[in-house]
């Protein structure tokens, strides 16, 4: 199915500098000259993006720029018509979810995946429960998920056995987060994760952000509010209708030349 | 642009809403309490706040209970006819628990009734001597196929085709009467009365044959100590590893009530309901039956990985579909098995009435089932509900059923009452569950 096995993991902490800098290791994900059309429509256009492990890239565009689309194509729910995915310098074709999830990418929609009715462990686990003897292995699941909580520092639920109906919208986007990690993932990918959110919650989500790439995970962020971006992204790159128009260290952007690049694809730096 | 304000106008919609009040009313009592006190404390909470989970059914048939007591001067709770009530409600509770797996992914079953009826027939004309006279549980087990089957085909339909299972288990209802019609044929009756033939004796004896008193107590005596052990190493196991689990009062309540109303129904079916002389005594072996029964389902819906996808699915299919389960399985499974369930009610069905006809109402029984699960206080929109609910919620039809009889007010208003209850209960549901909707809207 999906080619390579993923090759020896990025070194877990201070890798920051580390991978972007060693020319040993590549990203952990890499697009190459992406394309992607509906019918007439371009939406995206030779894209060339680098994801690295242990890092934020925040992905920045006005609405309709592809922004979903090339999350997307990362998550193996649409193929690229050009172009290549690399995971750690190598290709590989993702010809869906599971291939993803295989590689270790998650994704963690804007619609949040989760069932109301359904309590966070077992929203955690949908999908992939754990079984003994064909029966619901249940204490297993809740230690395992109350792990994963602790390790992301979510520690404002009462109770994980409440259903996702009675959390709060920062608290679902944190059980979506560790729903998403919690499969030994590499590389997440969060879709505007913090749109709906006040601002304590969205204190909380991004906080979460951090500790995940201070794991060394990967992670993609896709928003609308530059000031999250700011506040929590080591890289920012920007689509303009489907064509990528900048990409670097957050420290080369400022407010005003992001806004420019959003709205006209140019700007002076 | 209407996506920014839309987004805009949700961030102002939301603003810092912390939800700490309303989580404790969302969430069940049992997981956030730590001792029976804050337990009862937090339920109030909760019914106060609108989610009044069990209370209302319960009510309901104490309120019924004692109404008919008093309108029947004694009458209703004697023995004799809570037995009769007992046996009565077996069939509305076993249709409950079919359209219950199917209420749950937010689909329904009208087929249901006709089911049964086809199930009866299909048994009932298998144990006919002349004629096939296979086994009794061959005959059985050959009507539960077949309705297995069926309840598959509808499945199949609303799940590949993406069809309303409104429309296709409305032609089931037509197609199944026609069978029935046809599998009766011109006589249009079946007996299983004989007390020769022993096949048809022992379908007759799954309702009308009781557990010998003693062996009666000693099954509940079994059966508790089995019900208090499990619940028991499963509860304080649960709290010895440090996981979430009930405050120990809770436990103890939960098996001096399981306890208590055993000894209640046992009491009450080993009294003599014959006469001096010929005593008749002693519970009916469809109660244990069906106890079985439920318990199979219970441990299927709540135990196993495709009873959590149909909650899955009722609750967010979407959610479902991206966690990588197959809805149209899990949704063809869960319509084989209320097809089953429904064919299982038909064989009680059977033995009830000693037999079976062509005047089966099959459109009036579904509805009866799906009154059951909704009263019972399972959603009409899918992903909430328990299988046991239909037990009450059958037990509630029953009661209105047979005290209605008792007083011999006329058919016509037996149907108003229960449709008045079902109304009652459809409110409940739909009130909570805008109760449920405005809360989160403000929480998203
Ligand atoms: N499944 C699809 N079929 C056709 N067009 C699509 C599809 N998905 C996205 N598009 C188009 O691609 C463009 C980029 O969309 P999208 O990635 O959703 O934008 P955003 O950056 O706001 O997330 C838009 O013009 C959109 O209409
Ligand atoms: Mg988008």
């Amino acid at each position: 199915m999906m080619s390579p096995v993923p090759g020896p993991e990025a070194p877990a902490t201070g890798a920051a500098a580390a991978s972007s800098l060693s020319p040993a290791s590549p990203p952990l994900l890499q697009l190459r000259g992406v394309d992607k059309h509906f019918g007439a429509v371009q939406a995206l256009y030779h894209v060339d993006l680098d994801l690295p492990a242990a890092q934020v890239t925040a992905l920045c565009g006005d609405n309709g720029a592809g922004k979903s689309v090339l999350t997307r194509c990362i998550a193996g729910i649409h193929q690229p018509d050009h172009g290549e995915i690399l995971w750690n310098g190598k290709p590989v074709h993702i010809r869906g979810p599971r291939d993803a999830a295989d590689l270790g990418i998650e994704v963690v929609y804007q619609d949040l995946a989760l069932a109301d009715n359904l309590d966070i462990v077992q929203n955690m686990f949908l999908g992939r429960e754990r079984v003994h003897r064909g029966l619901l292995n249940e204490d297993s699941m809740e230690r395992a998920a109350a792990e994963t909580l602790r390790n992301l520092k979510v520690t404002t639920v009462r109770s994980i056995r409440q259903p996702v109906a009675s959390l709060s919208g920062g608290q679902r986007q944190a059980v979506a987060v560790a729903k998403a990690v919690m499969w030994n993932s590499k590389l997440v990918l969060l879709d505007e994760p913090t749109a709906a959110l006040g601002v304590v919650q969205t204190r909380m989500v991004l906080e979460l952000v951090r500790t995940l790439r201070d794991h060394g995970l990967g992670v993609m962020v896709i928003s609308h509010n530059l000031n999250d971006v700011f506040q929590v992204a080591d890289r920012l790159a920007v689509l303009h209708l489907g064509r990528k128009v900048a990409e670097g260290p957050v420290a080369d952007f400022d407010l005003q030349n992001v806004v420019q690049y959003m709205t006209t694809g140019s700007a002076h730096r | 642009m209407a996506k920014v304000e839309d987004e805009l106008g949700r961030t102002a919609l939301d603003e810092e809403v912390e939800p700490t009040a309303a989580a404790e009313i969302a969430a069940p009592p049992e997981i956030l309490a730590e001792s029976l006190g804050e337990y009862i404390r937090a339920w109030g909470r909760r019914v106060a706040g609108g989610e009044s989970g069990a209370l209302p059914v319960v009510l309901a048939l104490v309120i019924i209970a004692v109404a008919f007591e008093i309108w029947t001067q004694g009458l209703f709770l004697s023995p004799q006819n809570l037995v009769n009530l007992f046996i009565e409600s077996m069939v509305f509770m076993t249709l409950g628990m079919a359209e219950i797996f199917v209420l749950l992914l937010g689909e329904i079953d009208l087929s249901a009734g006709y089911v049964l009826a086809v199930a009866a027939g299909i048994a009932g004309l298998l144990v006919q001597k002349p004629g096939p006279n296979w086994p009794w549980w061959l005959a059985i087990i050959t009507a539960l196929v077949c309705s297995g089957v069926t309840g598959a085909v509808w499945g199949l339909l609303v799940s590949k085709l993406h069809l309303p299972s409104f429309v296709v288990t409305l032609a089931g209802l037509l197609i199944m009467w026609g069978v029935m019609l046809v599998i009766l044929g011109n006589a249009g009756v079946v007996s299983i009365a004989s007390r020769i033939l022993v096949n048809q004796h022992v379908l007759y004896q799954i309702v009308w044959g009781n557990i010998p008193p003693v062996a009666g107590w000693v099954g509940l005596a079994v059966l508790s100590l089995l019900f208090a052990g499990i619940t028991i190493s499963r509860d304080f196991g649960r709290r010895r590893k440090g996981l979430v689990a009930p405050p120990p009062g809770l436990t103890i309540l939960k098996i001096a009530f399981f306890v208590a109303a055993g000894i209640a129904v046992v009491a009450v079916c080993n009294v003599n309901r014959g006469s001096s002389l010929v005593v008749l005594a002693g519970v009916p072996w469809v109660v244990p039956i069906v106890l079985v029964v439920l318990l199979l389902w219970v441990v299927l819906l709540q135990r196993t990985k495709f009873g959590r996808y149909v909650y899955a699915i009722g609750g967010n299919p979407d959610a479902a579909r991206r966690a990588g389960i197959s809805l149209a399985t899990v949704r063809t499974w869960a319509f084989a098995l209320a097809g089953v369930t429904a064919g299982f009610s038909g064989i009680l069905y059977l033995s009830w009435q000693g037999g079976t006809s062509t005047n089966v109402n099959g459109g009036q029984y579904v509805l009866y089932g799906v009154a059951a699960a909704v009263i019972g206080g399972t959603s009409l929109f899918g992903g909430r509900g328990k299988i046991a609910q239909a037990v009450v919620g059958g037990l509630v039809i029953g009661a209105i059923y047979n005290g209605l009889y008792l007083q011999g007010v006329q058919v016509q208003w037996q149907l108003i009452a229960t449709g008045l209850v079902l109304v009652g209960a459809v409110l409940v549901d739909t009130l909570s569950r805008r109760g449920t909707l405005s809360g989160s809207a403000t929480r998203i």
